[in-house]
C-alpha cells in the first residue's frame, strides 16, 4: 500500500493506493496519528486507489477518527471502490461513515 | 510418586459404534421419557409437595440434559487430517500470562518457537514484567504488553490482553496459547488446512495436561468434552473455542471488531441524546432565571439535540450527526464565552487571583476550563453559567463516535463475559462463520495440583458460562442456527445442575428419616419404569466413553453442587445488579503452605455425607422395629445414597490429594476482579 500526502484547504489528504489490509493496517494507523501530531487534526483519505480493503483496514480508519475527533478534527473517506463500498455495507460501517464521491467533495464539505 | 503424563487417550467413534450409540440413545430418552410421563402424571405425592416437586423437576432435569446430549453426539463429526494448508499462510503466536512464572511462559515461548509453520511469536504479558521483558528480548520473541490507552479504562482480563495484540499485529491467522500450553512442531502444520474454508474462523484442538495422575483425582483431563461433546457440536457447526490451543482467522475476529464498533456507537450516541433531552431542559431552567445569554446558549444545543435525533431517523451516518452536533455546542459555547470570561476575570481580580493561572480555554471544545480551587471561588459566587456549560461539554463528549470508554474503539474479543472464549465464538457463529474441531492433542499444558486452585478455575468458567446465558441467550440471539441454539445451550443448561442436585441428594434423607415420600410408592411400578432407563443411560455413556475415564467428569458435575449454586448465583447477581464476580485469575503453580485437609472448601459436601450416612443407619432402624418404611423403599434408597456417597466420595480424594513435590496452600493467588 502507497501514502501520499497532499493539501486543500487546511485539509490533509492522504492519497491511498494497492491492499488496505492487515499488513498495511498499522502503517495507516501511525501515519494518521503523526498528521494529527503535527497539528493537521482534518483528514480525508482518498480510497480511490485500494484494490483491497479488509476489516484491519477498517480499524485502521476507526483508530484515525478516533484520533482525529480527539483533537476537535474530523477524518472522511473519499472516492472508495466497489470492494470498500461492500465492506463497508457487510460490516454495517457505512452507518457511523459516510463515503464522500471524491475528495473535493469531502474538503468542500466542512 | 511424582506425578506422570497419561497416554494422551481419546476416543474415537467408529460409524458402526455411532450407530449403536444412537440407538441406545434414542431407547434411553424413550424409556426416560415415559418414566418422567409416570412420575408427573401419576407418582407425584403432593401431600409432601415441598420435596415432592423439586425431586420430580431435578428428574425433568435430568431428562432435558439427557435429550440434549444426545442431540449434541447424533452428529459425532470425524474430521481426520485436514487438507493441505495454503502455502503463504501468516501466523501470529500470541502466549497470554498475567502472573505465571517466567520460567513457565519462557518454556511455552521456547516450544513455540520451534513450531515447523514460518509464524511470528509474542508473548503478551498483562502483568508488565520487566524480567518477563527480559525473558521475551533473551530468546527472541516479541513482547507486548497494554497500551497508554488501557490506563483508567476497563481492562477486560485476557480479552483485553488479546485485543490490545490484535491491533499491533498483522497475522492473517492467530494461534491462541495459554501460558502453560506447551504446542508440538506440527500443530500448524495439521490445523491450517481447515482454513482452506473461506468461512472458517476458528479451529479448536484438546486441552491436554501433562502433570495430571492416572487417577485424575481433580478429574482435570476432559475427554468426554475433547470428544464426543466437540465433534457432536462440530457437527452441528457450533465447535466451542476454548480459548488457547486454537488457531482464528484474524478477518473473522476484527469484523467482529467493527460491527461490535458500530453498535456500541450507535446504542451510545442514542441513549446519550435521549438522556441530554431533560438534562438540557434542566439547565435551560436554570440559566433562564439567572443569565438570558446562557438560556440561548442552552437552547441552542437542545435544538442541536433534537436535529441530530431527526437526522438519525432519517438515515443519517453517526460521524456526520455527531460532527455537526458538536459544532453546534462549541458554536453555542463560544458565543458565551467571551462574555463569560470577561465577568469571570474581573471577578478573579476582584478576589486577587490571578486570571492567566486559574482560567484557560480548553483548545477543543472552545469551553472554558477552570482550575478547581477557583471553580470553588467562584461556585460559592454563585456564577452559574459555567454549570450549565459543564453539562452540555458532558453530553458532547457523549455524542461522539470515538468510544471514549474503551480502551479502543475495536474490541474483536467479546468482553460480555469472565469466559471471553465461549462469547466470542458465538458471536462468530452468529455472524455466519464456521468453527472446527480438530481431535488430536497438539499442545499440552499443566492442570491445577490442589483442589482451591481447580475450584475457582471450574467457577469461572460456569460464572462466565452463565453470564453468557443472561447477557446474550443463545436461544434468542439473532443469526444462529437451531443447532447451534441448542449446543450453546445445552452446555448453559448443564451448568445449573447444581439445584438438581440438592433434591437428588436429599430426596432420600427425608424418606429414611422421616418417612416423607415424593412418590406415591416406592413399588414395582417405580422399579419397572426407573431400572430401564436408568442402565439404558448407563450404557449409553459407557458407548460414548468407550476407552476413556469418564466417571471422574460425572463424579464432579455431581459433587461440586454447591460450586455451581453459586455460579448461578453470583452470575445473576453480577449480570441484574451489577455486582463483581469476585473471580481470581487461575494460578498455574501453588505456593508453599501448610498441609492440611481443606474442610473450608468442601463442608457442604462433608455435610451431606453424614447426613446420607446416618439417614441409612436410621431408615434400617425403622425397618427393623416395624413402622411405616417398606422393604422396596428402604433398598432403592439405600441404592440411591451408596450411589450418592460413591459419586461424592471424589471430594475426599481430592481434598486429600497431593502432588508429590511441593505442599499446597489455600489462597495466595494475586486476584483480579471483574464485573
Amino acid at each position: 500500500m502507497q501514502i501520499e500526502q497532499s493539501e486543500r484547504e487546511g485539509v490533509v489528504v492522504l492519497t491511498t493506493s494497492g491492499r488496505f489490509n492487515m499488513v498495511s493496517a498499522p502503517r495507516m494507523k501511525a501515519r494518521i496519528d503523526e498528521t494529527v501530531a503535527a497539528g493537521n487534526p482534518r483528514i480525508v483519505v482518498d480510497l480511490s486507489g485500494i484494490e483491497f480493503m479488509d476489516s484491519s483496514g477498517l480499524g485502521a480508519l476507526i483508530g484515525g477518527l478516533k484520533t482525529a475527533r480527539q483533537a476537535s478534527g474530523d477524518l472522511r473517506i473519499a472516492a472508495p471502490g466497489e470492494q470498500v463500498v461492500t465492506v463497508l455495507r457487510l460490516t454495517n460501517l457505512d452507518r457511523i461513515l459516510r463515503p464522500y464521491a471524491s475528495v473535493e467533495e469531502a474538503v468542500n464539505g466542512w | 510418586m511424582p506425578s506422570h503424563a497419561q497416554d494422551e487417550a481419546q476416543t474415537d467413534t467408529s460409524p458402526r459404534r455411532l450407530l449403536l450409540l444412537r440407538v441406545v440413545t434414542v431407547l434411553s430418552l424413550l424409556a426416560g421419557t415415559v418414566y418422567l410421563t409416570w412420575r408427573w402424571g401419576w407418582s407425584v405425592n403432593w401431600e409432601h409437595w415441598w420435596i415432592a416437586v423439586p425431586l420430580v423437576l431435578a428428574e425433568t432435569y435430568a431428562l432435558l440434559d439427557g435429550y440434549l446430549f444426545g442431540i449434541t453426539i447424533w452428529r459425532v463429526k470425524r474430521r481426520g487430517a485436514a487438507p493441505p494448508p495454503s502455502p503463504d499462510a501468516t501466523v501470529d503466536v500470541l502466549i497470554t500470562t498475567y502472573n505465571e512464572p517466567v520460567e513457565m511462559v519462557t518454556a511455552t515461548a521456547r516450544a513455540a518457537l520451534a513450531i515447523e509453520w514460518p509464524h511470528t511469536t509474542y508473548i503478551l504479558d498483562d502483568g508488565a514484567r520487566p524480567e518477563m521483558r527480559a525473558a521475551a528480548e533473551a530468546i527472541g520473541v516479541g513482547y507486548l504488553t497494554r497500551s497508554d490507552d488501557w490506563d483508567d479504562r476497563p481492562r477486560h482480563a485476557k480479552a483485553g490482553n488479546l485485543n490490545n495484540a490484535l491491533l499491533q499485529t498483522y497475522g492473517e491467522f492467530l494461534l491462541i496459547l495459554d501460558a502453560d500450553q506447551i504446542p508440538k512442531p506440527e500443530i500448524l502444520h495439521r490445523t491450517l488446512g481447515w482454513f482452506q474454508d473461506p468461512e472458517m474462523a476458528l479451529v479448536q484442538t484438546p486441552q491436554w495436561f501433562s502433570n495430571v495422575s492416572d487417577s485424575d483425582p481433580l478429574g482435570s483431563q476432559a475427554p468426554l468434552f475433547y470428544g464426543p461433546i466437540q465433534q457432536g457440536k462440530d457437527g452441528w457447526n457450533a465447535a466451542f473455542f476454548c480459548g488457547s490451543n486454537a488457531v482464528i482467522r484474524r478477518e473473522a475476529l476484527m469484523r467482529l471488531g467493527i460491527t461490535g464498533y458500530v453498535s456500541a456507537v450507535e446504542s451510545a450516541v442514542r441513549s446519550a441524546l435521549d438522556a441530554s433531552g431533560r438534562i438540557l431542559a434542566r439547565a435551560a431552567r436554570r440559566a433562564r432565571k439567572e443569565d438570558a445569554d446562557t438560556a440561548t446558549a442552552v437552547r441552542k444545543v437542545h435544538e442541536g439535540v433534537r436535529k441530530a435525533r431527526a437526522d438519525l431517523d432519517a438515515g443519517a451516518p453517526y460521524a456526520d450527526v455527531t460532527y455537526r452536533f458538536q459544532q453546534t455546542v462549541r458554536e453555542a459555547s463560544r458565543s458565551l464565552v467571551d462574555r463569560d470570561l470577561a465577568a469571570i476575570r474581573a471577578d478573579l481580580a476582584e478576589l486577587g487571583l490571578d486570571h492567566d493561572v486559574g482560567i484557560s480555554l480548553d483548545p477543543g471544545s472552545g469551553i472554558p476550563v477552570v482550575r478547581d480551587d477557583v471553580l470553588e471561588e467562584l461556585t460559592t459566587r454563585d456564577l452559574s453559567p459555567l454549570s450549565a456549560l459543564e453539562e452540555v461539554s458532558r453530553i458532547m463528549r457523549a455524542v461522539d463516535v470515538t468510544r471514549a470508554d474503551e480502551a479502543q474503539p475495536v474490541m474483536p474479543v467479546a468482553t460480555v463475559s469472565v469466559t471471553e472464549d465461549m462469547a466470542t465464538c458465538m458471536q462468530l457463529h452468529a455472524a455466519g462463520w464456521k468453527s472446527a474441531y480438530h481431535h488430536e492433542v497438539l499442545a499440552t499444558g499443566l492442570a491445577p495440583e490442589d483442589l482451591g486452585t481447580m475450584l475457582k478455575q471450574r467457577l469461572r468458567w460456569a460464572q462466565g458460562t452463565l453470564q453468557v446465558l443472561l447477557k446474550d441467550n443463545p436461544l434468542t440471539k439473532k443469526g444462529l442456527t437451531a443447532g447451534q441454539r441448542l449446543m450453546y445451550f445445552a452446555t448453559m443448561w448443564s451448568y445449573l445442575s447444581g439445584f438438581a442436585a440438592l433434591a437428588f441428594l436429599l430426596a432420600p434423607v427425608f424418606y429414611l428419616v422421616f418417612g416423607v415420600l415424593p412418590v406415591h410408592a416406592y413399588g414395582l411400578t417405580f422399579l419397572a419404569l426407573f431400572t430401564p432407563y436408568f442402565l439404558l443411560n448407563q450404557l449409553e455413556f459407557l458407548i460414548v466413553g468407550y476407552g476413556v475415564k469418564t466417571w471422574r467428569g460425572h463424579q464432579y458435575s455431581l459433587a461440586l453442587f454447591p460450586l455451581w449454586i453459586k455460579a448461578c448465583t453470583t452470575a445473576a447477581a453480577n449480570v441484574w445488579f451489577g455486582r463483581e464476580l469476585g473471580f481470581m485469575v487461575t494460578p498455574k503453580v501453588r505456593e508453599g503452605g501448610p498441609h492440611r485437609f481443606p474442610f473450608r472448601l468442601i463442608w457442604p459436601q462433608l455435610l451431606v455425607m453424614v447426613l446420607l450416612v446416618v439417614a441409612v443407619v436410621a431408615g434400617v432402624v425403622q425397618l427393623l422395629t416395624g413402622n411405616n418404611l417398606t422393604v422396596i423403599g428402604v433398598g432403592v434408597n439405600t441404592l440411591w445414597v451408596g450411589y450418592d456417597l460413591l459419586v461424592l466420595s471424589v471430594i475426599i480424594q481430592a481434598g486429600l490429594y497431593r502432588p508429590a513435590d511441593h505442599d499446597p496452600s489455600d489462597e495466595q493467588n494475586d486476584e483480579e476482579l471483574v464485573s
